[in-house]
């Protein structure tokens, strides 16, 4: 970010996310849950933090709400007498939902967090000072905060010999997120330029996307109009750089969270269907 | 009805000197004890930062959904209470409100200082302090430039104008009070003293000039104090957090910020007359005529609160609404309520004149005044942050030792420089109280007022022969 660009590039930084934002973008990594596949194992987790070398916090610092699970189950108790109580808990993988205007980008004062041409909240931890703004205002509370350093305690060895080493192992005072696996896009990216084609849907996929066992979660690109995760937004009717879907058929069960604050996410949910007569 | 005046105007000019400088001679023994209790509590804060610097900032309690918490909540309180010295030195300086004279020295050094302390906590909260001037746009051979549209690099940006801006203006306004210690000193003290006094002698054209500057650096203090709290707000208002994003904030901080200035000064006021016996210059009248004044931010800080409830109740966002309910019934309402108890109802003491004329009770008074607005902060906060948008994430944060810790040393580290400065530095402004003593004398009798100030040989403003 230079003053000369700022200067230069004036008008189309000031373009709204719903005139697609002051980006080109070359793909743009999406997703869709099917909240009805998701039977809330934590495959998912486990598989994002065998990926992304997230630490083990240990029980007493996740009871104070300093762990740094990327991707979080969030169980929720229908309460009794209300909607269906039948059915007991419902389960919502959580993750960074890769804004397409994002909140936590504009609030940081160093500019670590910004918009790749991929769609994606990048966030550079080198130059994070760690000032936690862009987490206070993420309406989805999906930054994490390295509150200690974990370099030592996480992984003694020779459990460091797991680590990812196509990532970091961030230390203490900076912040982190979902990247929807960058290191694998990024891969994948390098070896189809290598070969000189363009990206095949499917080629890879992120984490917990491979690790889930029902496939509640499908990964891709929705430039590429191949893709699956492209086909299942059309099919649901849900846009993007909108604020309120407009449906032809309501019964339709694409949702996004939030969407109304017009952070326009990149993560479609497909609501569970529930069955009140049984 | 009792009628006294702001100051006794039968004082000499000699006896001003005599009684301000010995303020910096031999104050009472409460004032070494104080002094002793801010360096302990600054060594508590020091140890806690150590600590927390080593260890990470998870020590603090901080955690997910409540990522800033008391460092926050304390750095605004304290960038709040640097307003009152602007609104006594500048603005009532303007408006020609001269009974500020004898208490705006301190007032402005209380602005200086309590930004200085303020301008610690977003340091220690920060995650990599090591790296915090990247938030300054210093030139850098990679290009890179902080982001301009975060309120946190307005910030500073803001603080550090304001604080350069109120420090030059309180040494100037300083330089003719520092010349009589210069006169009045010896030996290492008088170097100093000359050397700060920048070879003022009090020539017409010094005068002239001295007059010029204080007024410009005036003007130009009051938008920096306006603009500064404002900018804090946008941390808040800025973003899109139910409760934070209130139009009506930056308004609502200055109201505040003033609000617990001025109960500052009535603390200190009340601390100052009794630790160097200045009954003579901080009278009554002055303390009577600083509680009005109080009690009319408090009345304007009261219905700003009103203005906000009833803009969020009345609003369409039903996440701030229900951040407005918690607030009210959730797990701070006993704060919330106290918060309001304090800063609303407890002012009408500010009202009543034998209670305005009572030091014990007004001392409290203002104690009470400025916990309201302490936890007016932190109702701002930690309830936007601790039940928000995500109800999975909704989580209550205890402070810890550590921050406990850190925010209880700011409050000796303030304590620490104001003693300091008070025993250094003329903390009453001799020569604006000896201006204040000729008007007020000259409203009386002109005649007299000629007889006690003037040699015989002088010549007198206006006549071209010697009287």
């Amino acid at each position: 970010m230079s003053l000369k660009n700022v200067f230069e590039n004036w008008s189309t930084y000031r373009k709204g996310a719903e005139e697609g934002g002051y980006h080109t973008y070359e793909h743009r990594w999406t997703m869709a849950i099917n909240l009805d596949l998701c039977i809330g194992c934590n495959a998912c987790s486990t598989a994002c933090y065998a990926e992304n070398n997230l630490a083990v916090v240990g029980e007493k610092r996740f009871a104070k709400g300093q762990a740094m699970h990327w991707l979080r189950i969030e169980r929720y108790w229908d309460e009794e007498g209300k909607d269906h109580p039948e059915n007991g808990a419902s389960f919502l993988p959580m993750m960074c939902q890769q804004c397409g205007s994002a909140t936590c980008e504009p609030v940081c004062p160093v500019a670590a967090t910004y918009h790749t041409p991929d769609g994606l909240n990048a966030q550079v931890y080198n130059r994070c000072i760690g000032s936690r703004y862009c987490s206070n205002n993420c309406p989805f509370r999906v930054r994490y905060f390295n509150f200690y350093s974990y370099y030592e305690s996480a992984w003694p060895e020779p459990l460091n010999l797991q680590l990812n080493p196509d990532l970091t192992v961030r230390d203490k005072g900076v912040m982190e997120k979902c990247t929807f696996c960058v290191q694998r896009i990024r891969v994948a990216k390098d070896k189809a330029k290598m070969e000189n084609r363009k990206l095949q849907d499917g080629e890879f996929v992120t984490a917990c996307a491979q690790a889930c066992p029902t496939s509640a979660i499908v990964f891709g690109d929705t430039l590429n109009p191949e893709s699956k995760v492209g086909k299942l937004w059309k099919q649901h009717q849900v846009k993007r750089g909108v604020y309120k879907q407009t449906k032809e058929d309501p019964q339709l069960r694409g949702y996004r969270i939030f969407e109304e604050l017009n952070v326009d996410p990149s993560v479609m949910y497909l609501e569970r269907v529930r069955d009140t007569t049984i | 009805m009792v009628i006294d005046k702001d100051i006794n105007e039968q004082i000499k000019w000699a006896q001003i000197n005599a009684d301000v400088l010995r303020s910096m001679e031999n104050p009472r023994k409460a004032y070494w004890i104080t002094f002793f209790i801010c360096i302990a509590m600054v060594a508590c804060a020091v140890v806690a930062e150590i600590y927390q610097y080593q260890t990470g900032l998870g020590v603090t309690n901080l955690n997910n959904p409540h990522m800033w918490g008391m460092y926050i909540s304390t750095f605004v309180f304290w960038i709040g209470m640097s307003h009152s010295g602007t609104l006594l030195s500048a603005i009532l300086h303007i408006i020609h409100a001269d009974w500020r004279k004898p208490i705006y020295r301190f007032a402005e050094a209380m602005t200086t200082f309590s930004l200085l302390t303020a301008g610690f906590f977003p340091l220690i909260h920060l995650g990599r302090v090591w790296n915090f001037y990247w938030v300054v746009p210093y030139v850098s051979s990679r290009g890179i430039w902080p982001n301009f549209r975060s309120p946190l690099s307005w910030d500073a940006f803001a603080i550090s104008t304001y604080l350069s801006a109120s420090m030059l203006f309180l040494f100037i306004g300083m330089i003719p009070d520092l010349a009589i210690c210069r006169d009045n000193a010896k030996g290492f003290k008088k170097k100093l003293y000359g050397a700060l006094s920048l070879g003022w002698v009090g020539s017409d054209r010094q005068w002239r000039h001295f007059r010029k500057t204080y007024l410009l650096m005036a003007c130009f203090l009051i938008p920096l104090a306006v603009s500064v709290h404002s900018i804090v707000s946008s941390d808040f208002a800025m973003s899109i957090m139910p409760g934070w994003h209130v139009t009506s904030f930056p308004p609502y901080f200055v109201a505040g910020a003033l609000y617990s200035g001025c109960a500052a000064i009535i603390t200190l006021f009340i601390m100052l007359r009794y630790f160097f016996r200045f009954e003579e210059y901080m009278t009554l009248a002055i303390m009577e005529k600083t509680c009005k004044l109080t009690f009319a931010i408090a009345m304007v800080w009261t219905y700003l609160n009103l203005i906000e409830f009833a803009a969020t109740w009345y609003g369409h966002d039903p996440y701030a609404k229900e951040v407005l309910i918690s607030k009210a019934t959730g797990p701070y309402a006993w704060i919330f309520w106290t918060m309001i108890f304090c800063g609303s109802v407890v002012p009408f003491a500010l009202a009543i004149q034998s209670w305005r004329r009572h030091m014990p009770t007004m001392f409290v008074v203002s104690l009470l005044l400025n916990l309201s607005m302490y936890f007016e902060r932190w109702m701002i906060v930690a309830p936007t942050l601790s039940m928000s948008m995500e109800p999975h994430q909704f989580y209550i944060m205890y402070a810890s030792v550590v921050q406990w810790a850190i925010v209880f040393g700011s409050f000796g580290w303030f304590g620490l420089l104001f003693l300091v400065f008070v025993k250094v530095f003329p903390s009453v402004s001799m020569y604006e109280v000896k201006e204040m003593v000729f008007h007020r004398r000259r409203l009386i009798n002109e005649d007299a007022e000629t007889a006690l100030h003037r040699r015989t040989g002088d010549t007198q403003p206006g006549l071209t022969q010697p009287a």
